[in-house]
C-alpha cells in the first residue's frame, strides 16, 4: 500500500511539471478491447496526470468511447490494467464519476430530473436507506450548478437533449468524485449548455478535480483542454495539448483525412 | 356472499389476484429494459422444464417442479443469447425461435410420454385450473379462523402467497439498484453495480413468478400479466413508484373482475355454462391495457417511442 504518500500528492495539485513522478489520477496499460469479434481498441496506454483536464480525441470508430467504457469495466476488456490515482480501478470506484452518452438511455424512463441526480447518492444511501431532506437538498445544489435548479421535478422525457446532458453532469457532481470521465459530453448540445459544462469542468479543474472528457470536436480542443490522448485503434499520441495536439499527430490519427482548411481553424500550437 | 363463496370462489380469486401480482412486479422492469418477451419466453419454457422434471423424478410435488422449470428459464436465456450472438439475429426474433421451439418441444413430451395419469396436459398448461382450486373443507367466513379447515386449503394458495411475498420482498430490497440498472446499465457498472446479476436476478424472479402461477392459472394469465397491468400502468403515471402501484391496481383488478365474469357473465347473458376463468381474467386485462391507450393520462408523452405526434 502506497497510501501516505498518496495523500501527500493528493494534496498538491499545483503545477503539472512534474507528472512523471506523481501518480496519475488515470493510468492504462496494455488496453485491448474487442468490439463484435473485431480490434476496437490496441494496447493502448494513457497517463492521465492529476488535476488534468483531459481530451481523448480520434476519429469516428477509432474506439473512443470503447476505451473508456473499457476502462471502466463496462465491456470488457482483452488484455488491460486500470489504475485509478495509484490503486486498481475496483478499490477506486468511489473516486470516479461517469458520464455516460446521452443517447444510451431511454429518456421516455418514469423518473424525475431530482431522482436522476440522486442516482448519483447511490453508493451512500446503500440497499435500503432513506433519501433524507438533505439529500434533496445536495441534490438541488448540484443541479443549482448545472443551472437546471428550477427542472427537479420534471420528468425528464421534457428535457431538451441539452438539458439532458446537465442533468447527468450533475449525476456526476452528486458524486463528489475525484475523477470525472465524460463521454461525449458537448454531442448534440446548444451552445450555452456548451458554455455551462465546460464553466462546471473547469471548476472541477480548480478544485484540482481531474476530468477526462471523449471529444470529437477539435476545433474546441485548445480551448477547453489541456492534455490529450489521441488515438486511432492504437494510441497515436499523449501529453499536453501545447506539444502533442500538432498537425504531424492530428494527421496521424486521421489517417490524413483532414484537409488544409480544416487544419488552419484549429489554431494549433506552434 | 356466504358459505359457498368461501367454499367456490375464495380461494381461487386470492390465488389469481396474487399470481396476476407475482407476475406484474417483474414485468414493470423488463418492460422498462424492453425485454417483454423475455416473460413470454419464460412462460412458454417453463412447459418442457415441468414435464422433463417429471420424467425425472416421476412426481408432481413443487420442488421438482420449480427447480425444473427454473433450469428450463436459464437454459431459454442461454438459448437466446448464443442464437443472438452466433446467428447475429436481432434480440426478438432469437426469444420468438427459443420460446416456440421449447415449448413445442414440451408439447412433444407431453404427447410422447405418460403423464396422462397425472395431471398434466395442453390445456392444463395453458388454462391452468383456477375453478379446481377450491376449499371444500370451508363452510363459511369463519372456516378461516378454523385450523382444521385451514390445513385443508389449496397447496397453490400458500405456494403462491410465499412466491407474490418473495417477489415484492425482492422488489423493495433491490429497489434502488434495479430501478438504476434499469435506467442506466453503462452507469450503474460505472458505480460498480453488478448489472449482469442484477440482470439474471430479475430474469429468475420472473420465472419463479411464471412457475408458481403456472400450475395455478396457466401460461395465458402468466403471459398476459407480465405485460398488460405495467404497459397500462406506465400510460396512467410518469413515477416508477407510482407504475409499480397502478400495475399492482391493474393486475388485482383483471383478476377479480375476470374471474366473476368468467363465473357469473355467461350466466347473466343467458348461456349456460361458465367460461375460463384464466381466459377472461387475460382478456379482461387486455381490455385494461386498451382502456389506458385510449384514455390514459401519460399516453402523448414527448419522448415516448412510437408517438406519432398527431
Amino acid at each position: 500500500m502506497t497510501s501516505p504518500s498518496l495523500e501527500l500528492v493528493a494534496s498538491d495539485t499545483s503545477g503539472q511539471s512534474d507528472a512523471r513522478d506523481r501518480v496519475a489520477a488515470l493510468a492504462l496499460s496494455e488496453m485491448t478491447v474487442s468490439y463484435g469479434g473485431k480490434p476496437a481498441v490496441f494496447s493502448v496506454e494513457a497517463r492521465i496526470p492529476e488535476g488534468a483536464m483531459a481530451a481523448i480525441i480520434g476519429p469516428n470508430g477509432a474506439g473512443k468511447s470503447t476505451l473508456l467504457k473499457a476502462t471502466l469495466g463496462i465491456i470488457p476488456r482483452l488484455s488491460g490494467r486500470v489504475e485509478v490515482f495509484g490503486v486498481p480501478l475496483a478499490r477506486a470506484r468511489h473516486r470516479i464519476a461517469y458520464v455516460p452518452q446521452r443517447a444510451s438511455v431511454d429518456w421516455d424512463f418514469p423518473t424525475t430530473v431530482e431522482d436522476v441526480v440522486l442516482m448519483g447518492l447511490s453508493r451512500e444511501l446503500g440497499l435500503l436507506g432513506f433519501v433524507r431532506s438533505r439529500h434533496r437538498q445536495f441534490a438541488a445544489a448540484c443541479l443549482d450548478r448545472v443551472g437546471m435548479a428550477d427542472f427537479a421535478s420534471r420528468q425528464i422525457g421534457q428535457l431538451s437533449g441539452g438539458q439532458q446532458q446537465r442533468v447527468f453532469l450533475a449525476r456526476a457532481l452528486a458524486q463528489r468524485a475525484d475523477l470525472y470521465l465524460l463521454d461525449e459530453p458537448f454531442a448534440g448540445v446548444d451552445a450555452a449548455t456548451e458554455r455551462a459544462i465546460v464553466d462546471v469542468l473547469k471548476s472541477l479543474k480548480d478544485e484540482g478535480r481531474t476530468v477526462v472528457c471523449v471529444h470529437h470536436d477539435l476545433a474546441t480542443v485548445t480551448d477547453y483542454f489541456d492534455h490529450c490522448l489521441m488515438i486511432n485503434l492504437r494510441k497515436i499520441a499523449e501529453g499536453p495539448v501545447a506539444s502533442t495536439f500538432t498537425e504531424a499527430n492530428l494527421q496521424a490519427t486521421y489517417g490524413g483525412r483532414l484537409a488544409g482548411g480544416h487544419l488552419e481553424q484549429l489554431r494549433l500550437p506552434a | 356472499m356466504g358459505a359457498e363463496f368461501v367454499q367456490l370462489s375464495l380461494t381461487p380469486l386470492l390465488i389469481g389476484v396474487l399470481a396476476a401480482i407475482a407476475c406484474a412486479l417483474p414485468g414493470n422492469f423488463l418492460i422498462l429494459r424492453r425485454q417483454a418477451l423475455v416473460g413470454d419466453a419464460i412462460s412458454h419454457v417453463v412447459l418442457p422444464g415441468i414435464i422433463i422434471a417429471f420424467l425425472v423424478t416421476g412426481s408432481l410435488e413443487t420442488w421438482p417442479m420449480l427447480l425444473g422449470a427454473a433450469g428450463a428459464a436459464l437454459v431459454s436465456v442461454v438459448l437466446i443469447e448464443l442464437i443472438r450472438r452466433l446467428g447475429r439475429i436481432e434480440p426478438g426474433a432469437a426469444m420468438g425461435v427459443v420460446f416456440t421451439g421449447l415449448f413445442a418441444a414440451g408439447v412433444l413430451l407431453l404427447e410422447q410420454s405418460n403423464t396422462s395419469r397425472v395431471h398434466l396436459d395442453v390445456e392444463h398448461a395453458l388454462y391452468g385450473n383456477l375453478e379446481s382450486l377450491i376449499w371444500l373443507s370451508a363452510e363459511s367466513w369463519n372456516s378461516l379462523l378454523d385450523p382444521v379447515a385451514l390445513a385443508d386449503l389449496p397447496p397453490e394458495l400458500s405456494r403462491m402467497a410465499i412466491v407474490a411475498g418473495l417477489i415484492i420482498l425482492l422488489t423493495v430490497i433491490f429497489w434502488r439498484p434495479l430501478k438504476l440498472s434499469t435506467f442506466d446499465e453503462g452507469y450503474a457498472a460505472a458505480i460498480g453495480l453488478p448489472v449482469g446479476l442484477i440482470g439474471l436476478g430479475l430474469v429468475m424472479a420472473a420465472a419463479l413468478a411464471a412457475v408458481a402461477a403456472f400450475d395455478a392459472v396457466g401460461s395465458i394469465i402468466v403471459i398476459a400479466m407480465f405485460i398488460c397491468p405495467p404497459a397500462a400502468a406506465r400510460l396512467m403515471t410518469d413515477s416508477l413508484v407510482r407504475q409499480i402501484g397502478w400495475s399492482v391496481a391493474f393486475a388485482a383488478f383483471s383478476a377479480v373482475i375476470g374471474y366473476v365474469l368468467a363465473g357469473y357473465g355467461p350466466i347473466l347473458l343467458g348461456y349456460d355454462n361458465a367460461v375460463s376463468a384464466a381466459g377472461m381474467i387475460a382478456t379482461v386485462a387486455g381490455v385494461v391495457l386498451l382502456v389506458a391507450c385510449l384514455a390514459g393520462p401519460r399516453r402523448a408523452r414527448v419522448g415516448a417511442s412510437g408517438s406519432s405526434g398527431i
